[in-house]
């Protein structure tokens, strides 16, 4: 089982936090898909103390590790400040590291992001950065700390899949005892199980899920994808190729005629 | 227990005690003085309202739209929302929901009408023609034809007015603990203030603006939808448009951030151009209650009874919580486990 800083989870779905119809529903998606990690977006759902800490308990009463996210940083000292306040109100030293550098692809600002993540680290931080699929990028990233990486599959929220499969198989082949995660731009589980039978090691998602019609129900199909992804994974898949190449022998075959 | 049974009941009137004057005070006030019975509302605050969320709604009776994101028991009980304030106030327009979305982002219209139903989807030349303000500006729209929206401070007052006029009372300025009203029963209806009573009843923070300008005219609520910032336009008298809302965990109400204003005003902008000339009347920022499902629940507890939790559906659930509350007065017992099981 791979190790996110020293945490084994069973399930190899992270979920996001935001925009369910409930919590009460989020809770559900959770319980229902045995997902282990969930994350938190500091800025948008947790204030701190008041009625803020309402949202904060519901999280914690899942009984998840929570990974808090700096979603929505736009530089290195925002998202920085971003983590140290998250670190108070989580109780935790994760941080899922997001450096956003495009407003409309909301694609990683990759140079914030390796001095945000070196600061982090040196702070005594364990960072989950959102990159992209560069391996230029994944090895700074590295060298600044990170043990975990995080590449996306398409830009958040777009649902899209995986934009850049050779991209990302080139990654899981640069990089072969580091965790991967696929973190966003996962539309259908189809795309979570592409991911995972490419050797990757978790799929982070939230809109998938908490804008389906039934976030339930899609949490479960997610888990399920996922798992069934990791096993033809480690069942070694054939390789695919041009002709047929029939599944009974014909060699040997006795003559009827 | 059909509705009609209890509405000609033979019990002798109760004496009720309310304690808000939002929304949900009002309207349980009016739905119990129309059945008969005394009431008394205290008020914390100056004027109906004024102190509640209820002030900063967006005042839309979109039973329909709100189906994109809420439960089904939303969609269902807010569909006697409409013809419940047409009965009881003044100003309620009944000219639908336009909801748009930028070309680039019509995947989100597409998945909205797939949520949703009472719907018709029309195209630049029917969309100029309920709103010439837009016209040339999309291309798509989803219309729901059969929704409305009031003026929620319009609509406040005139609902204290009409529990003036039906007999009741309203003490304004008086800020009591429902166990201290003397009274057959009492009814809490405090929203937010009432969090000690209810563990699990959290904020949501919501920020809204309202903008003066006579360059745009709009007939009917517009919705924009956007992958990140979602909002809604409602036209109200003299040229104020309301624009709202965040929707934010937490329930911090001290401030507007300067992002909220800046994605408010972004969406204003870029539903008509003409919003970035507006002026800015108000800026409005408050919490909204909320339970876990985000739906409304009645909490009884000895002669008290909890109405809370209406998250953003306060003008549109009210009515529908209000007939189960002057219900749950005369027979405990028909207080829901949960808003699914109830017939509309």
């Amino acid at each position: 089982m791979a190790s996110f800083y020293g945490f084994e989870p069973k399930s190899r779905l992270f979920l996001g936090t935001a925009q369910y119809p409930s919590p009460a529903i989020l809770a559900e998606a959770v319980k229902a898909s045995g997902v282990e990690i969930v994350t938190v977006s500091l800025r948008r759902e947790a204030g701190e103390g008041g009625a803020g800490q309402a949202f904060w308990s519901l999280i914690r009463d899942l009984g998840v590790r929570v990974l808090p996210n700096t979603a929505g940083c736009h530089g290195v000292k925002e998202a920085v400040t971003t983590a140290q306040m998250a670190r108070e109100v989580f109780g935790t030293n994760w941080i899922k590291l997001e450096v956003i550098g495009e407003d409309d692809t909301l694609q990683p600002d990759v140079v914030g992001l390796i001095e945000a993540a070196r600061i982090l680290t040196n702070d005594g931080f364990e960072v989950f950065p959102y990159t992209t699929e560069d391996l230029v990028v994944g090895g700074r990233l590295l060298d600044a700390g990170c043990e975990v990486l995080m590449p996306w599959g398409a830009p958040i929220g777009s649902g899209r899949g995986l934009n850049n499969v050779y991209g990302l198989r080139s990654m899981r082949a640069h990089f072969p005892g580091i965790p991967l995660v696929v973190d966003a731009g996962i539309g259908l589980p189809s795309h979570a199980a592409q991911a995972m039978e490419l050797g990757y090691d978790a799929i982070l998602l939230n809109t998938a899920v908490a804008k389906a019609g039934d976030p339930v129900r899609m949490a479960q199909a997610f888990a399920q994808a996922i798992e069934a992804g990791r096993d033809a994974f480690e069942a070694q898949p054939i390789e695919a190729r041009d002709m047929a190449a029939p599944s009974t022998p014909v060699m040997g075959k006795a003559f009827l005629s | 227990m059909p509705h009609a049974s209890i509405q000609s009941r033979s019990n002798p009137p109760l004496r009720v005690g309310i304690v808000g004057a939002g929304v949900v005070g009002l309207a349980c006030a009016v739905e119990l003085l129309g059945r008969g019975d005394e009431v008394e509302i205290f008020e914390r605050g100056d004027t109906a309202g004024a102190k509640a969320c209820s002030w900063w709604a967006g005042g839309m009776l979109a039973p329909w739209c709100e189906g994109e994101s809420a439960e089904e028991p939303v969609v269902r009980l807010g569909q006697e929302a409409a013809a419940w304030w047409e009965r009881h106030v003044e100003g309620v327009v009944r000219k639908g929901t336009l909801v748009v979305a930028p070309s680039r982002d019509r995947a989100e219209l597409r998945r909205f009408a797939s949520r949703t139903s009472h719907l018709v989807e029309i195209e630049a030349e029917a969309i100029a023609a309920l709103e010439p303000d837009l016209a040339g500006r999309f291309g798509k729209a989803l219309f729901f034809e059969s929704e409305g929206h009031l003026d929620p401070r319009l609509a406040l007052a005139g609902l204290a007015a009409k529990v003036v006029a039906l007999g009741g009372r309203i003490h304004y300025g008086r800020e009591v603990a429902p166990e201290d009203v003397a009274a057959d029963a009492v009814l809490d209806c405090r929203g937010l203030a009432a969090r000690e009573a209810l563990p699990d009843l959290r904020g949501v923070k919501g920020e809204m603006l309202l903008l003066r300008t006579r360059d745009v005219t709009l007939s009917r609520p517009i919705r924009l939808l956007h992958p990140r910032i979602p909002l809604y336009i409602v036209p109200r008298a003299d040229g104020i448009f309301m624009v709202g809302a965040t929707m934010i965990e937490g329930g911090d109400r001290s401030a507007v951030t300067a992002r909220s204003m800046l994605e408010l005003l972004g969406g204003a902008y870029a539903l008509h151009p003409a919003f970035g000339e507006a002026q800015i009347v108000e800026i409005g920022v408050d919490a909204r209650p909320a339970f876990p499902d985000n739906l409304p629940r009645l909490t009884r507890r000895g002669r008290v009874i909890h109405v809370n939790g209406f998250y953003r559906h306060g003008f549109l659930l009210s009515p529908a919580m209000a007939r189960l509350a002057a219900d749950a007065l005369l027979d405990p017992a028909s207080i829901p486990e949960r808003l699914h099981d109830v017939a509309a």
